[in-house]
């Protein structure tokens, strides 16, 4: 069999070395800048970083969504040896929704507020499978149910005004789901929520996600979303990833400064509550531009000459851990 | 939406109350008389002094308009001072030729509104949008009397393609055809600025319905691209171009005035220009009347349909 090898027979999606660009070759800005992440089946994938660090561009660039003046300028993007960049508008079309789901930041502007509820669960149906609109609507609502929205017959025929931000999520991951894809994107998908409503959706992610034994890429700026949902993870930082572990590593080994930094901004419940948060000393780089070598090392303590000298590539150091950064491989005190 | 409707149905009458009042009080701020423009420049003081006194107009302001607004809503609009003719008589005919030029303007600025606008808003700042911007400036500020007189010298003169003026032929048969040939040219200088405005209303709110982050999420849904503008672009651009369009209807009922003069066109704008010359009070208060009741109930029925269109109002 020239199948798959054993060893590539569980990823769902390979990303290689993607780069998306706004704006003009010259004086544009690289948002994505050689980003290779991998999405096995039945596994979360988490996408870190703070806001502008590439993360929803990347999401954006392999969904095929970047629009004018972005564009996708490098890298290969595979689903069962397809590179779904070379894919035709309609080859993407028949893609999303059916092959990969996306759930977005914000329901409160992702819902059409002239279109009831049910139609727009049923819309991603009907945009790939030959049923009827009555089939179809009934399917909306056995998928509202499964996403917990109580009396779900009579709220498929509500407008999206009459759903809190929760519910419209809710709402929103039943429509990327409708066709079981088998991916799932979810970019900072509680972000704009409350904060008793944001552990309901990730839970309703997660057991949507391990009943359909999907690949979830969660793209979050929240390490303890992170800690609780994935089971790898990308720390991206200017538009490159810098490290790349499965979650216990991340949390106990990290590697890069960025990551540990990242981590001393967090508060744990067994922490000393008298030590102080450590905040990151500076602001994230211009992408206009950026600065020379390591993208962190303006801002890292750690940093040498060699930093800014040169780019550090992600080097794998052990099994599923990989690294960008010269200085990984030395044993770095406490900042 | 019962209740809504009464509502608006209700605000007409205040409205029409106003207009007349503002329309009784210019015509008579307004220089020279009907004794004057009846009898002549040459006419004796006397002569004109019986005159209005015969017709009423040397009684007090607000006497002659409580007279005028009682005989009015009985339904007798009076007698025109001009031709001694019943004002209703005179006036329904010369409306229905207005709204057959208004109607075909104003499908012709819907039909190339809507599909240049929504074409120039698809390809954002191609050549096409660009020169549709242009074209739309200058379509928009052309006089319609003045481009009026243009095409007639080119395709009625010139070329002899089309009839200079009128509604039909003096020696025709007076049938649809007849009709049609004379509608063209009116049609078309009418037509040029309402298509212009809704071209560009179309334009930028697709533009911005465009951006709106659930056409994304329909996106990432894999919708096809027909069933993506229609649910998701289109019916949400729709409240603006519905609402202009209701302006642009309103405007040529009423204001296809000039156009109407320079084509000899039989309808209600050349009737107010000769009624407001010749100072006949009857008429001019008629027409404007229905024009603005035309005005005001095309408005309703644009938000009615943007009721419709939005469940948010829908339910208010």
């Amino acid at each position: 069999m020239t199948g798959p090898s054993m060893s590539g027979g569980d990823i769902a999606l390979d990303v290689r070395n993607l780069r998306t660009r706004f704006g003009p070759q010259h004086g544009g800005v690289i948002a994505v800048d050689g980003v290779s992440l991998t999405l096995r089946r039945g596994r979360t994938t988490a996408l870190v970083g703070e806001s502008g660090s590439g993360k929803s561009v990347t999401a954006l660039s392999i969904m095929g969504l970047i629009e004018p003046p972005g564009r996708v300028i490098d890298g290969t993007v595979l689903l069962d040896g397809r590179d779904l960049r070379t894919a035709s508008d309609r080859e993407m079309e028949a893609i999303r929704g059916a092959r990969i789901g996306m759930v977005f930041q914000d329901p409160l502007t992702s819902l059409n507020p002239a279109l009831t509820i049910g139609s727009q669960i049923a819309e991603t149906i009907l945009a790939h499978e030959p049923v009827s609109a009555a089939a179809a609507h009934a399917r909306a609502v056995t998928l509202l149910e499964h996403v917990g929205v109580a009396d779900a017959a009579a709220r498929a025929q509500d407008y999206p005004h009459h759903f809190s931000g929760g519910m419209r999520q809710r709402v929103l991951i039943a429509a990327a789901i409708a066709c079981r894809p088998g991916i799932i994107i979810a970019d900072e998908p509680t972000t704009a929520l409350d904060v008793t409503v944001q552990a309901k959706i990730l839970r309703l992610l997660h057991d949507l996600q391990q009943e359909m034994h999907a690949s979830l890429l969660l793209i979050t700026h929240d390490l303890g979303v992170v800690a609780s949902m994935a089971d790898d993870v990308l720390v991206m930082y200017a538009g490159r990833v810098l490290e790349h572990a499965d979650v216990d590593t991340l949390f106990h080994a990290p590697k890069h400064p960025y990551t540990r930094a990242l981590l001393g901004c967090i508060a744990g419940i067994e922490d000393d509550r008298t030590a102080p948060l450590q905040p990151i000393e500076g602001l994230p780089p211009d992408l206009r531009n950026p600065p020379p070598g390591c993208r962190f090392a303006p801002r890292c303590v750690h940093a040498v000459a060699a930093c800014t000298a040169a780019v550090p590539a992600l080097q794998t150091i052990a099994d599923g851990h990989s690294v960008a950064c010269f200085r990984a491989m030395e044993a770095l005190g406490d900042d | 939406m019962g209740r809504f409707l009464g509502h608006r149905l209700l605000g007409v009458l205040p409205v029409m109350f106003g207009v007349s009042v503002i329309i009784f009080i210019l015509m008579h701020l307004a220089p020279g008389d009907v004794a004057t423009v009846l009898l002549g420049p040459q006419a004796t003081e006397v002569a004109k002094t019986e005159l209005r006194h015969a017709l009423g107009l040397d009684q007090p302001l607000p006497l002659q308009y409580g007279k005028w607004l009682l005989r009015t809503v009985t339904g007798d609009f009076g007698t025109s001072i001009a031709t001694q003719l019943n004002v209703a008589a005179l006036v329904l005919p010369r409306f229905l030729n207005t709204l057959v030029l208004t109607v075909a303007s104003l499908l012709l600025a819907i039909v190339i509104g809507y599909s240049v606008g929504l074409f120039a808003a698809l390809r954002a700042r191609s050549v096409f949008d660009r020169v549709t911007i242009t074209v739309t400036l200058l379509a928009g500020s052309t006089p319609p009397f003045w481009l009026g007189l243009i095409l007639v010298l080119l395709f009625a003169i010139r070329l002899r393609w089309l009839p200079v003026s009128g509604m039909v032929d003096m020696a025709g048969d007076g049938g649809a055809l007849d009709v049609l040939r004379h509608l063209v040219l009116p049609a078309v200088t009418t037509a040029l600025g309402p298509a212009a405005i809704i071209t560009r209303m179309v334009r930028s709110s697709i533009r911005e319905a465009l951006d709106r982050p659930h056409v994304r999420v329909a996106r990432a849904k894999g919708l096809k691209r027909g069933a993506l503008l229609r649910r998701h672009v289109i019916l949400n651009a729709l409240p603006p171009i519905i609402t202009i369009t209701g302006l642009q209807l309103g405007y040529l009922l009423g204001g296809a005035l000039l156009t109407e003069v320079v084509f000899a066109w039989p309808g209600l704008g050349a009737l107010l220009y000769d009624s407001i010359t010749a100072r006949d009070m009857p008429v001019v208060q008629a027409t404007t009347l229905l024009i603005a009741l035309s005005f005001v109930l095309v408005n309703i029925a644009v938000d009615v349909i943007n009721v419709l269109l939005d469940p948010r109002l829908r339910e208010a």
